[in-house]
């Protein structure tokens, strides 16, 4: 007791001394209460994510102890088997297929959102079709996934039979049992899915570009595209390399939608007009419910596999920024 | 190479306001004309009228004639980004392109203009970054950005991207408000060797460099806040700095206000 109150008031004489000493810097106290409660938060956070980390190790580790394959290469799916075979191989190959596929599709598409909002619509409807591109996101994975399966499957599944019937020759559009619950559906849905993110953060990154850089590239007789290409798109590189990177990572973690929208069939295929295909996050929201004990850790092995995937793809979105941190 | 400029009755608004008034002089070709005048009263807007400037921002628009030898730039066939290849300009504040290089920023008005051919565009960068005084510090390490240089220096590199593209005349807005004694040293000197090539048209608010670099001095002033600026008179620097036609003139150089 006595000790406390020693303490408290050595602590409260402490702080006098110091605002006395040094009377000149205002506001002393309020940086000390910023600092701290900004390195409690740091250290809270990491606390909490070492917390969780571990406690899906220690839920794994049983699970992957009784696997009879190894469950980085394994393709097969069966944890509640006896004795239980799995691994991430397969889900892993679906999961990175569909978010580049996804990547791929919707970043140009988002771009050029961008690009025609920020810089050739007329005003009135730049902003109603920036709005409109941010409604998309409103809108919940369970309607894509309802969609997806019920609509644009279908429509797919034609579009999918004509690229098998006269673009096979691309291995990725080879293969048989084309359909609409494929690969190539999911990634379609999961572009439509991202577009609105990368679309927005690409516009706000165009906000950004001094008008001194606009002007000067006018000002040398370049016409509208050519000053975007010198003074937008240079400037705005690394701002769109993240917003693809926040897009790439919410495909690959997106669940609902792209599990409603497959048709699970085991073993990797790059035929992505094929019927079937998984994702991890697919995966364990198809299989969470009535996996036993061997199952759940296995899907929540898969989930740390998802988390390497995903940090391993923003530290190489970085490396890209990084490396010409020099200009700009 | 160097053209004469011939404006008359140009006003300029920013929306509803009403930015400059009736303004009408000639630009001689190979000389050196200063713009002074009072904060606000229109100097920038006046110069950005020239090379179309302008019109690129919201709302902004142009009204009278301006004729570079005998073509009239506000022309109802005339494309505003064939105007800015021929008449270039350079910013208050130096702007060079961020993410290029000193090379790729020289280079980057000659790509526009089709110039493809590297030996090509290696000569036309280094003309035109010794014409600019710039050469020496930078030759060993053009492929630095060229926002790593001083500001002196990133205005010089402004200007040899301006004129790397051999333009008629060349617009420069107050381009050594923003450095230092030398380097504001180095320019005017550097004015003073283009002027044989160029038509240049120079704002400053600094009355001794007027004085210094301009063969010709145009006077603009306005009649209070929210008025349109004027051009109140322009002839010989000479005249202008001893015995101007105007009283106006006469107090603002004399430091009586402004
Ligand atoms: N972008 C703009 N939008 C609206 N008004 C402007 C803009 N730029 C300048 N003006 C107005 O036009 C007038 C002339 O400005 P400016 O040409 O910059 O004067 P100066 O260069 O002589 O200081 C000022 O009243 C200023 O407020
Ligand atoms: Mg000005």
């Amino acid at each position: 007791m006595t000790s406390e109150i020693d303490v408290g008031q050595r602590t409260d004489t402490a702080g006098n001394g110091r605002a006395g000493g040094r009377r000149m810097s205002t506001g002393r106290l309020g940086d000390q209460i910023f600092a701290h409660s900004a390195r409690g938060s740091g250290v809270v956070l990491l606390a909490i994510m070492a917390a969780i980390a571990v406690f899906l190790i220690w839920r794994a580790v049983p699970a992957l102890r009784a696997n009879e394959a190894n469950f980085l290469t394994e393709q097969e799916w069966n944890p509640n088997a006896t004795p239980p075979v799995f691994g991430i191989a397969q889900l892993a190959f679906g999961t990175l297929m569909s978010s580049f596929l996804a990547l791929l599709m919707a970043t140009p598409v988002a771009i050029g959102i961008a690009l025609f909002i920020s810089f050739y619509a007329p005003r009135r409807l730049a902003s109603g079709l920036g709005y409109l591109v941010d409604l998309l996101a409103a809108v919940p994975s369970i309607v894509y996934g309802l969609w997806g399966l019920h609509y644009f499957g279908t429509k797919m599944d034609d579009v999918g039979r004509f690229l098998n019937d006269y673009f096979s020759w691309i291995p990725l559009f080879g293969g048989d049992s084309v359909g609409g619950r494929s690969l190539l559906t999911a990634s379609v849905i999961l572009a439509i899915m991202i577009l609105p993110i990368i679309s927005s953060i690409t516009r706000e990154v165009f906000l950004q570009v001094p008008t001194a850089n606009v002007e000067a590239a006018l000002a040398l007789g370049a016409t509208r595209w050519e000053t975007i290409r010198m003074a937008v798109l240079p400037f705005g590189r690394s701002g769109m390399i993240s917003a693809a990177m926040l897009g790439l990572g919410r495909a690959l973690g997106e669940t609902i939608a792209v599990a409603m929208v497959l048709s699970t069939a085991s073993g990797i295929s790059i035929h992505i007009l094929k019927d079937g295909g998984n994702t991890i996050a697919a995966n364990i929201a198809n299989s969470f419910a009535e996996a036993g004990e061997t199952g759940r850790g296995a899907l929540i092995a898969s989930g740390l596999v998802l988390f390497v995937i995903t940090l391993i793809v923003n530290m190489g979105a970085r490396a890209i920024v990084a490396r010409r941190k020099e200009f700009v | 190479m160097a053209k004469r400029i011939e404006i008359s009755g140009l006003h300029a608004y920013y929306g509803a306001v009403h930015a400059i008034e009736d303004i009408s002089m000639t630009v001689e070709p190979r000389s050196v004309t200063a713009f002074i005048g009072p904060s606000g009263c229109g100097k920038s807007t006046f110069l950005r009228t020239l090379n179309r400037m302008h019109e690129v921002i919201p709302g902004a628009r142009v009204e009278g004639k301006v004729m570079l030898d005998d073509e009239d730039l506000y022309g109802s066939d005339v494309d505003p980004v064939a105007v800015r290849r021929v008449v270039g300009m350079v910013f208050q504040r130096p702007n060079p392109f961020p993410t290029m290089s000193i090379y790729d920023n020289v280079a980057a008005g000659l790509k526009l203009n089709g110039v493809r051919r590297k030996s090509q565009l290696d000569e036309i960068v280094e003309r035109s970054l010794k014409g600019a005084n710039l050469w020496n510090e930078v030759k060993d390490r053009l492929s630095r950005p060229g926002a790593g240089l001083s500001g002196g220096q990133q205005q010089r590199l402004c200007i040899a991207r301006a004129i790397a593209v051999q333009p008629q005349v060349l617009l420069m807005d107050e381009p050594c408000s923003a450095l230092d004694p030398i380097s504001t040293l180095a320019i005017e000197d550097l004015i003073a060797e283009l002027k044989s090539q160029y038509t240049i048209v120079i704002v400053t608010h600094n009355m001794q460099q007027a004085a210094r670099v301009s063969d010709r001095t145009a006077f603009f002033n306005i009649a209070g806040t929210g008025k349109p600026g004027k051009l109140i008179e322009i002839d010989d620097t000479s005249k202008i700095f001893t015995n101007p036609s105007e009283k106006a003139t006469e107090d603002y150089i004399t430091g009586r206000f402004g």
